[in-house]
């Protein structure tokens, strides 16, 4: 029975986390920029929406301060790219770095508890009679399906295929007239904005607001992406894509879920995401590999013995 | 139409590495002028239209195109008068992504970028026709990746998608130079056709004498930042790849040594 209730309690988890993960895939994949912004955003979402909460904001209306809050954090790191040249890697550093104090001084102290705040999740718990787990599972599933929608929608649209195209061919989308500087931008907010929604949610429905509990998104985002296109394969269609990141994000806490079960200490839970996604990113390098000197040693045999026919021909 | 006056361009100035690639250049073109660009490696022509197209910045003079000053003007808002093709067959298209999407950003240079639909059905309609008229079967294949088509098949499309939108100028560096000799007549005759037609102003880059003597009214050469040769009507058309090699060695009292050019 434990074991079912820390698997319900993970996939919830992981549902929340999954918004996360697709604001990481904004940057990472469609943008192709590696923006490490991502363990300051998550945290400055759970460290505004808490602080809001706890100045008597409404816990929905939270959520809107978080998107914008995580939307700026973007622009910053993109200002710092764009305008400044500071490579992707190091702007993303800069401003989490940054963002640790910024959200050191949003909530004035390293946590802000909401047990005693009126979450979205109480009100829902309330108002529905279901339990935490839930009304978490179900609120996240809605807030994804509606997000992919979005995300769907937004990147048909002229503006969302010029970001698209970016991270393809940044030399061609400038020879086509858009600013590069622009989609960039647009492409980093959108993903700090996603990222923060997905912090203040969790913070909502774990009951406080850490300051240190962005450490690491990055990677559990990249760790949910890459166990995404394990299951799915890389070539999807946009929609599906965005679909199997969520279930790459559950499938990721249901894996943790269970080394926990089994008696893992939660101290060595991110050496453990840091191996998984090293090994999942290692896997399709070594397999390719050894296609390729299979492949040439299968061409030497082959070679080989038509060099003997050819010479039993000759004779 | 396009006017360049005593333009200048160092690369990596103040450094070992320093290198002075347009030197104090002027060009001036007529409306529907289609120019062919020869001269040896590292003669400046690329520079000259990645100058033109905004690329990088000049450090000297000015340069007009239709009368607008466009010597500051950065690349993506030039881009609206000029339409490109590149040497490398992967520079001009984004390979993940669909033919057709790529002919719909193409369609959309030159214009504000909304929250309308990428593309639309009736759009769909014109770039099959479109890729029609290429005759390389694409038009059946609008929603494949462009990755997945070869060097010629991409070049043809990123010709396509530069004159979509009539350019004021189309600029055209070695474009065929990637591709296989049957490929490269084909972009080349398709490269004509749609100049002729769209009645287009076109500065040409090419590395084969025979096409710069053929194609177009008129033919610069150029060598060390500059051009030493300018030739058009009559005159180009009685041209000899002989004649050529002669000017260059005259201009620059060099040997011509580039094997690429006496092999064509
Ligand atoms: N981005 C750059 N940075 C530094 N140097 C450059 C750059 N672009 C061009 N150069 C230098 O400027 C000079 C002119 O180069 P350019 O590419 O214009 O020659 P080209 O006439 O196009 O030659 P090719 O026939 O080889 O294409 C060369 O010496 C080149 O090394
Ligand atoms: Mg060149």
């Amino acid at each position: 029975m434990g074991i079912l209730l820390a698997v319900q309690g993970a996939v919830s988890q992981g549902v929340l986390w999954g918004i996360m993960a697709l604001g990481v895939y904004m940057t990472y994949r469609v943008l192709n920029i590696a923006d490490l912004t991502v363990d300051g955003s998550f945290a400055l979402g759970g460290s505004i929406c808490a602080a809001m909460m706890t100045l008597g904001m409404n816990p929905w209306l939270s959520l809107l301060v978080a998107i914008a809050a995580g939307a700026l954090s973007g622009a910053v790191t993109g200002f710092l790219h764009t305008k400044c040249e500071i490579p992707a890697i190091l702007a993303g550093i800069l401003t989490q770095i940054g963002l640790y104090s910024v959200n050191l001084r949003i909530m004035g102290r390293s946590n802000t508890p909401l047990l005693k705040l009126d979450t979205m999740f109480k009100q829902l718990m309330a108002a529905t009679g279901l339990s935490s787990a839930w009304v978490s599972l179900i609120t996240g599933a809605v807030f994804c399906a509606v997000l992919i929608g979005a995300l769907y929608w937004f990147f048909g649209t002229e503006i969302g295929s010029a970001i698209r195209a970016t991270g393809n061919n940044e030399n061609m989308v400038r020879s086509l007239g858009m600013n590069t500087n622009v989609t960039k931008m647009l492409g980093l907010m959108l993903g700090n904005a996603l990222i923060a929604l997905s912090g203040a949610l969790v913070s909502q429905s774990q009951g406080y607001a850490d300051v240190k509990m962005g450490t690491g998104a990055i990677v559990i985002g990249l760790a949910s992406i890459i166990i995404g296109e394990v299951l799915f394969g890389r070539k999807l269609a946009f929609g599906t894509k965005l679909f199997s990141i969520v279930v790459g994000s559950v499938i990721y806490r249901i894996i943790v879920a269970v080394v926990l079960q089994l008696g893992l200490n939660t101290d060595d839970l991110k050496l453990l995401t840091a191996i998984l996604v090293a090994v999942a990113l290692s896997i399709p390098v070594m397999l390719e590999k050894r296609r390729q000197t299979a492949s040439y040693k299968a061409s030497l045999n082959g070679n080989h013995k038509e060099e003997q026919e050819g010479g039993h021909a000759g004779n | 139409m396009l006017e360049i006056s005593h333009v200048s361009k160092t690369f990596n100035k103040g450094t070992v590495n320093e290198k002075k690639a347009l030197d104090d250049l002027n060009l001036k073109l007529k409306e529907e002028d289609f120019v062919t660009v020869i001269g040896g490696n590292g003669a400046g022509k690329s520079t000259m239209l990645n100058m033109v197209a905004g690329v990088y910045p000049i450090d000297a003079g000015t340069i007009r195109i239709d009368s607008t000053d466009v010597s500051l003007m950065p690349e993506y808002k030039r881009a609206r008068l000029l339409g490109r093709v590149f040497q490398d067959p992967m520079m001009g298209t984004a390979a993940d992504m669909e033919i057709q999407e790529n002919l719909a950003m193409a369609y959309r240079r030159g214009k504000n970028r909304g929250l309308s639909w990428g593309i639309t059905k009736k759009e769909k309609e014109t770039y099959h026709e479109a890729l029609k008229r290429l005759g390389l079967g694409l038009e059946d294949r609008m929603s494949s990746k462009v990755g997945l088509l070869s060097g010629g098949q991409r070049q043809a499309l990123t010709l396509l998608m530069a004159t979509l939108q009539r350019p004021k100028l189309l600029l055209l560096d070695e474009h065929t130079a990637a591709l296989d000799p049957r490929t490269a007549k084909k972009v080349l005759e398709l490269t004509r056709e749609i100049v002729e037609e769209q009645k287009l102003t076109a500065l040409m880059v090419t590395h084969n004498m025979k096409d710069a003597i053929q194609i177009g009214n008129r033919l610069i050469m150029m060598h060390e930042g500059r051009i030493i040769y300018d030739v058009s009507g009559e005159e180009k058309q009685k041209l000899q790849v002989s004649d050529l090699l002669e000017k260059f060695e005259e201009a620059s009292g060099e040997e011509f040594s580039n094997d690429r050019m006496l092999l064509s």
